[in-house]
């Protein structure tokens, strides 16, 4: 590196930020749109020009996560004043909260298929990097017979997208019983994620110098000891990388959520654009479950944003 | 500490030969040196005694045990690598530790914290213990890793070229202490290298390796004045030995295809158990002569060009051109020469070791 810059260096930087900053505003606009969405009072949500400047609500969210049905008249207002302040929102909206037979409030239907995309998503995930890294360690270390031909084919399976066998799955698993079971769902993503990690992880175990283990191995420890003392602690990076890569695959998935899944195991991608709302589609509640849906991928991502960072230049750093 | 004997050991990866019938003997708490280029099957050897890889042919003795059946972690060595051997994410008392925590012979915790002191003081490490290892220069890495050899009291110690990411002057004063460290356990050393100096320095035996093949095993002494063939020759020695074709003609040895002539009589001659009556003249040859056994003198039977100096302190060397033919001669520093500057030499006839021209072996390993 220069230690001194030239006058057209220094424009080229700036250059650089603006542009920077611009794809970054692009990039931004639409979860802006749905964060912004989501907090907005519902008559406000579509108007046109959009409205930037307004007193957010919370009532989106509410509607979310509780069964409403249509209010036929006016609540009374002894009704009004003995609501909490949950179910007046809801009021303000013509609607009214949904309660059983007790007056125990009835849930929405967004909260169990928020906690099946995450059991869906983290055990796919575990499952295929998990398996990923045990089958990258064995193409890295050992001679595989057959190994060029064995990861072409592993490959292969991401030649086609995966909705072209959405046909033959869907038969095959109504003929087995595993549509709408959640692990029906975690099957095919972590087979859909598994070709990606060996190839990913393979990379990062071809990085790590067969050395630490050999030394390890004269030193009295097994393979096994080795692998998980020494091999596994220098791939976390890889790891991480590899967990984020499968985690949003699986967290996004909608076609064969879609097809496969009808309640049980629905997943929330699916059932977000379902609940429209019981009158006019309610665009309000619809972001809101989207908005939420962000979060986790938001939140993991932040979590290993260090080891992604050297993930994503991998190869390029150290040697 | 151990004996270790391989015996007709054959490697090969793929098309690829490593070794051909090797056969190799380490006395116990012998120093031993494999020297060979790069490629000529030095860590492969190694590596097989460590248990990393398994000989394709033939058997590995450790005490006279065969050991085709042990893994690494059961034949009880100590390797150290060039670089590489210790953990990123440890400090230095961690990687010393190491060693010691495998659950086929983990050790009481007073007994780890004894050792690990014990090694660190050996090397000089102590201060740097809690130091991670990424923040060490070069040789405090190759001490830890020396280290991480010596806790653990093997039965041998295998070292991959563990010198040679270091610099010049680390190098020397490392080899010295590993030579000290050696004498001072016991303990039997092989030791992979590529630098004939080193070999030279500390092995208390050499074995020198070409494409798979042990060509020499002996003391430095032997290898360096009674070299096995051509190659050993000019591997061994810096500089390396002259090498010149020639023939035997009566007392003489004269020079193809300069035709210069050295005297080469009585002892010399006996020396290699040739007849005095010159029955043997005419054979092509190759006569081996080193540096320091070539001297300048005014009244001296041949006629040379200073065709190169190199000053090296204590002493030149000194290239000399007769005709097309180029040889060294070691002379001391303050010798007055000047390059083209005609001058004469000779040599010590009883220093002069001949090959057979045809195979490059030593007369005197030929039978």
């Amino acid at each position: 590196m220069a230690a001194v810059r030239t006058s057209s260096e220094i424009g080229f930087n700036r250059a650089a930020i603006v542009a920077v900053l611009v794809v970054t505003i692009i990039f931004l606009a639409p979860i802006y749109w749905i964060a912004s969405t989501a907090f907005k009072p519902r008559n406000l949500a579509t108007t046109i020009p959009p409205t930037v400047v307004f007193q957010p609500e919370i009532s989106p969210f509410v509607k979310l996560f509780a069964k409403r049905s249509q209010l036929r008249s006016p609540p009374t207002p002894e009704e009004y004043a003995a609501a909490p302040w949950w179910e007046r929102v809801v009021f303000n909206g013509g609607e009214k909260i949904v309660r059983d037979g007790k007056g125990e409030v009835q849930w929405s239907g967004y909260p169990s298929r928020f906690m099946n995309s995450l059991i869906v998503a983290i055990t796919s995930t575990v499952l295929a990097v998990g398996m990923g890294t045990f089958t990258a360690y064995g193409f890295s270390r050992f001679r595989v017979k057959g190994e060029a031909d064995l990861l072409f084919f592993i490959l292969s399976t991401r030649m086609l997208p995966p909705v072209v066998v959405a046909i033959p799955m869907f038969l095959m698993y109504r003929a087995v019983g595993l549509n709408d079971s959640h692990l029906g769902l975690i099957i095919l993503y972590t087979a859909f994620n598994l070709s990606f990690s060996v190839w990913l992880m393979k990379g990062f175990m071809d990085e790590i110098p067969k050395e630490y283990e050999e030394a390890a191995l004269v030193d009295g420890y097994t393979r096994m000891e080795a692998f998980f003392k020494i091999v596994l602690p220098e791939a976390a990076t890889g790891i991480a990388a590899t967990a984020v890569f499968c985690f949003i695959t699986a967290w996004n998935e909608y076609a064969f959520a879609l097809i496969m899944t009808s309640r049980r195991a629905q997943t929330a991608p699916p059932f977000i654009p379902s609940q429209v709302g019981s009158g006019l589609p309610d665009w309000t509640v619809i972001a809101a479950g989207t908005f939420l849906f962000l979060l986790p991928v938001a939140i993991f991502t932040f979590l290993l944003r260090n080891h992604l960072l050297r993930g994503m230049s991998f190869g390029a750093i150290r040697k | 500490m151990a004996h270790i004997q391989l015996k007709n050991i054959s490697k090969s990866f793929g098309n690829h030969t490593a070794l051909i019938g090797l056969n190799l003997e380490i006395a116990d708490g012998e120093f031993f040196v494999l020297l060979g280029e790069t490629g000529a099957g030095k860590t492969t050897t190694l590596r097989m005694i460590a248990g990393l890889e398994k000989p394709s042919e033939g058997q590995v003795f450790i005490d006279g045990v065969d050991v085709a059946d042990w893994g690494a972690a059961e034949r009880d060595v100590a390797l150290v690598l060039q670089q590489y051997s210790l953990y990123p994410r440890y400090t230095v008392r961690e990687n010393l530790e190491f060693p010691l925590k495998p659950k086929i012979r983990r050790l009481p915790d007073a007994e780890i914290k004894d050792r690990v002191d014990r090694a660190a003081r050996t090397l000089r490490i102590e201060h740097l213990l809690d130091r991670k290892t990424d923040r060490l220069s070069g040789g405090e890495m190759q001490r830890v890793s020396i280290g991480r050899a010596i806790v653990r009291k093997p039965r041998v110690f295998l070292m991959d070229e563990p010198l040679s990411a270091l610099d010049a002057k680390l190098r020397e004063a490392l080899r010295t202490e590993l030579k000290n460290l050696q004498m001072q356990l016991g303990a039997t050393f092989l030791f992979v290298t590529h630098d004939q100096i080193e070999a030279m320095s500390m092995g208390d035996k050499v074995g020198v390796l070409n494409h798979g093949r042990i060509v020499q095993t002996g003391t430095p002494q032997e290898i360096y004045n009674n070299p096995r063939d051509t190659y050993v020759a000019s591997f061994v020695g810096s500089p390396p030995m002259n090498l010149i074709d020639g023939r035997l003609v009566d007392n003489r040895a004269v020079m193809a295809p300069m035709n210069f002539e050295l005297p080469f009589s009585g002892g010399a001659r006996t020396s290699w158990g040739l007849d005095t009556g010159g029955a043997t003249d005419g054979r092509p040859l190759v006569f081996g002569i080193r540096p320091e056994d070539v001297y300048l003198e005014s009244g001296a039977p041949v006629e040379a060009r200073v065709h190169d100096v190199e000053n090296h302190g204590v002493e030149k060397i000194l290239t000399l051109r007769v005709g097309d033919t180029m040889l060294r001669a070691t002379v001391p520093a303050r010798t007055d020469v000047e390059i083209e500057q005609p001058v004469r030499f000779a040599w010590n006839p009883d220093k002069v070791v001949l090959f057979d021209k045809g195979s490059g072996v030593s007369l005197r390993h030929a039978s």
